[in-house]
């Protein structure tokens, strides 16, 4: 008389999807804000705000809404613009109208927590963005993103909607990273010479702590900093939660169980897509990719995602693509 | 505040029947309990626990949700924690009551789609059928299952100042409010267990299993294990998270148009895995959006061909299409007449006197008394259109007259009923105010009724009006063991 376990509507499979896609993406712009707050100085020693424009390629939006790229507009542009689709507000916001979709499939506790994370995002105001204030907002919205990830992995039920949650949270994972391999080394790397420089190591560092991954990379390089070791560290370490290499294969292995383990004739063409991003990846090494182009390599993983992305929605969930925008 | 008082002892009922005390000469012995536990908490507690209770159906999202321009604004129906106690007299009477009466509308809408002899003979008037906005003339010769027509009916009772109940109207399309009956009684739990303890206290939380067995009762016969599902319109809907609610008490997938198809008069859902069979639809959508090709063409949120599939007995309907010209305030008033009609009994929860203004007597008598008659348009909802005679004033007075006269078939009057009251919190201090009650009726193969039932109560001062859309508030509703 029930469903059977299964099955799972279409459109659930896709607003899984991206419920894990826009709770990471505002985990990330957290830790893009916070980092930056720290560490992130160009070398006059005055922060750039102006690359997390740059990074997320919000340039032209941007402009249009705001005259400057100070520190407060900046902020606000992805903390509370809601008119921002890529603002963390916007984020959060997109997370509970899936979820509100999805309230049939998913825990109380997962709806509940995420109903009071999104009205605590809009009790916050601009005098909570300022300088002195910005770390601990940071801070609350990355635990928050972490208590629904913590509610989400301890009451999700392990049904297909589950594998089509976690292949969006690596996706947009994916993303991220590729974002911020691309815009360091794309801005801060125009020469030579500046390679090893103070500035420049720092620059590095604070793109590892955006991740979490300062010390992940000490442990595999005890010693010393070079962009390559840090860009490599991203694309390739297995070890690493958000490396390019971890989530791609991790996504695999999420298709992989949606065919075998529920038996879903579709996802040939995210299949290959994948494999094409891997392969590709794997006929890399620190020196290649170098050679190659960080910023086009960065490019092609950010197509081919987008790409996957299609194709996963297309195939499993009958979205026609460009029928609407992320 | 006044800390240290018994809660009840300033309460004054102020001349109504109370659900808490009973009326005069009439203690309400079966809540003399639950008064004395109240008594032992504190205002100040009580008004602590009532924002903890408050606060948490707001987290849990228990909302009905108002969609502006840009922003998504959620509301909690007000709640009130002083629950409303029914002795299992009151209640033998009141499932008696409903089940006659639900047993009742479904033989006569079976009759009206089928033979009519009812209008025929003019027991009821044909034109009050045949003109209603909500009889479905593509209805007429098709076989519903068990002749189960209205599957969930929502009966809104009152009772009186003699501490009788009425019934004031039906709800035989999409009645809702179900899920606060069940969530209150959750909040209840967490928020006041010392209140409940030891008390027997008939449990509401098997509906969703009892309506998930009725409507995979209207699905084919030859089908063995029915696929069920809901049917809303959205998340836009506001009565979405009741839909939420009752797709998980049921455990089955909540759809919306756009998850179904219909080839071959046959009802698939989209999944990943492709098209997967339907055999049986509880529908929280209105006829006129359930398929574009039949109805209203302007639908999106319909099935295109779902109306076909069920004419020709393949999918299930809760509740039956055309179950509307069955509740309409204008056939409510002949209800006696169809109960009597139908199974030759008496009915066992009478109506509230009404005077049909179609009829020549109703209509003289409803003019010549408007100033202590509540008028009521038949066909609006929500309370919408209502002149309460006793509190209008002069410009409203000459005005319904005038659009009765201009349209007395658009009315029905009634005595003004002063409805039953409870003891309410309100700004921190108990005050005294009316309630009606929604018992649920669901009803497939068989009729069961929910023991409980919604009550709403009218937190404005001597207010009348229970509606959520017009200051209305919910209690949770307490059916003792007998």
């Amino acid at each position: 008389m029930t469903i059977g376990t299964n099955l799972l509507l279409a459109r659930y499979a896709d607003c899984a999807f991206w419920l894990g896609r826009y709770v990471e993406r505002a985990e990330s712009l957290a830790r893009i804000l916070d980092v930056n707050l720290h560490f992130s100085r160009d070398s006059r020693g005055s922060q750039n705000w102006r690359s997390i424009v740059q990074l997320n390629a919000d340039e032209e939006r941007f402009d249009k809404a705001y005259d400057v790229a100070s520190y407060a507009n900046v902020v606000h542009f992805y903390a509370l613009d809601r008119d921002n689709p890529t603002s963390i507000i916007s984020a959060i916001r997109a997370a509970k109208e899936n979820a509100r979709s999805l309230r049939p499939m998913i825990s109380t506790e997962m709806w509940s927590h995420l109903n009071v994370f999104n009205n605590l995002m809009n009790a916050l105001t601009p005098d909570d963005l300022k300088p002195s204030e910005l770390s601990r907002v940071c801070a609350f919205i990355k635990e928050e993103c972490q208590t629904h990830t913590g509610i989400t992995e301890g009451t999700f039920f392990r049904d297909q909607s589950w594998f089509f949650y976690l292949i969006g949270r690596q996706v947009e994972r994916a993303d991220q990273t590729t974002r911020l391999l691309d815009i360091k080394y794309h801005l801060l790397l125009p020469a030579d010479q500046r390679v090893g420089s103070p500035v420049d190591v720092s620059q590095w560092n604070a793109l590892l702590r955006s991740v979490a991954g300062y010390h992940a990379f000490r442990r595999v390089h005890p010693r010393g900093m070079s962009p390559k070791q840090v860009a490599t560290f991203l694309l390739f370490n297995m070890s690493f939660p958000r490396s390019i290499a971890l989530c791609l294969s991790e996504i695999d292995g999420h298709l992989h169980h949606l065919k075998a383990g529920f038996g879903l004739r579709a996802g040939n063409v995210s299949m290959e897509l994948l494999d094409e991003a891997r392969a590709a990846l794997a006929g890399h090494n620190q020196d290649s990719v170098v050679q190659f182009g960080l910023h086009e390599f960065s490019d092609y993983l950010q197509r081919q995602l987008i790409a996957i992305t299609a194709a996963v929605r297309q195939e499993f969930c009958g979205v026609v693509p460009d029928s609407d925008a992320d | 505040m006044n800390d240290g008082v018994d809660l009840l002892t300033a309460y004054d009922r102020q001349g109504h029947w109370c659900e808490m005390f009973g009326g005069d000469g009439a203690p309400a012995e079966h809540a003399s309990m639950v008064r004395d536990r109240l008594g032992g908490v504190t205002l100040s507690d009580l008004v602590r626990r009532s924002d903890i209770a408050e606060r948490e159906l707001y987290n849990l999202g228990i909302t009905f949700t108002v969609y502006s321009e840009r922003d998504v604004i959620d509301r909690i129906l007000p709640f009130d924690v002083i629950p409303r106690i029914i002795s299992p007299r009151d209640w033998d009477i009141i499932e008696r009551g409903s089940k006659q009466r639900v047993n009742a509308i479904n033989l006569f809408l079976h009759d009206v789609y089928h033979e009519a002899h009812i209008l025929k003979d003019g027991t009821v008037p044909a034109e009050l059928i045949y003109g209603n906005a909500y009889y479905r003339e593509q209805m007429r010769g098709i076989a519903v299952q068990h002749g189960s027509y209205v599957n969930v009916c929502g009966v809104d009772l009152v009772r009186d100042q003699f501490g009788q109940f009425k019934v004031l109207e039906d709800n035989a399309r999409t009645p809702s409010g179900v899920s606060y009956v069940v969530e209150n009684r959750h909040m209840m739990q967490r928020t006041f267990p010392d209140l409940m303890a030891e008390i027997g206290i008939r449990p509401v939380s098997d509906y969703g299993q009892k309506l998930l067995e009725a409507v995979a009762d209207l699905a084919p016969s030859a089908v063995p294990d029915p696929q069920v599902v809901l049917l809303s319109p959205g998340v836009f809907n506001s009565a979405y998270f009741e839909h939420v609610f009752l797709a998980r008490e049921m455990g089955v997938p909540l759809v919306e148009g756009s998850d179904l198809l219909v080839e071959d008069d046959r009802v698939w859902m989209r999944t990943t895995a492709g098209k997967a069979p339907v055999h049986s639809i509880y529908r929280r959508l209105d006829d006129a959006f359930l398929d574009p090709d039949v109805f209203n063409p302007e639908s999106m949120l319909g099935v295109p061909g779902l109306f076909g599939a069920y004419a020709k007995g393949n999918v299930g309907l809760a509740n039956a299409v055309g179950t509307g010209c069955a509740d309409d305030k204008a056939v409510y008033a002949y209800m006696p007449r169809i109960i009597r009609y139908y199974l030759d009994e008496d009915p066992i929860l009478d109506n509230v006197d009404t005077h049909i203004c179609r009829e020549r007597e109703g209509l003289a008598y409803t003019l010549s008394n408007l100033e202590n008659l509540v008028v009521k348009p038949v066909g609006e909802s929500g309370g919408y259109g209502i002149v309460i005679g006793p509190r209008a004033t002069k410009e409203e007075i000459d005005d319904i007259r005038v659009k009765l006269e201009a349209n007395p078939a658009n009315f029905i009057s009634q005595p003004m009923i002063d409805l039953s009251v409870c003891p309410t919190l309100i700004d921190g201090m108990i005050e005294p105010r009316h309630v009606d009650l929604r018992p649920f009726v669901v009803t497939g193969q068989s009729c069961w009724v929910l023991p409980g039932g919604l009550t709403r109560v009218a937190l404005r001062r001597g207010s009348l009006v229970v509606n959520s859309s017009q200051g209305g508030g919910s209690k949770d509703t307490w059916v003792l063991e007998p």
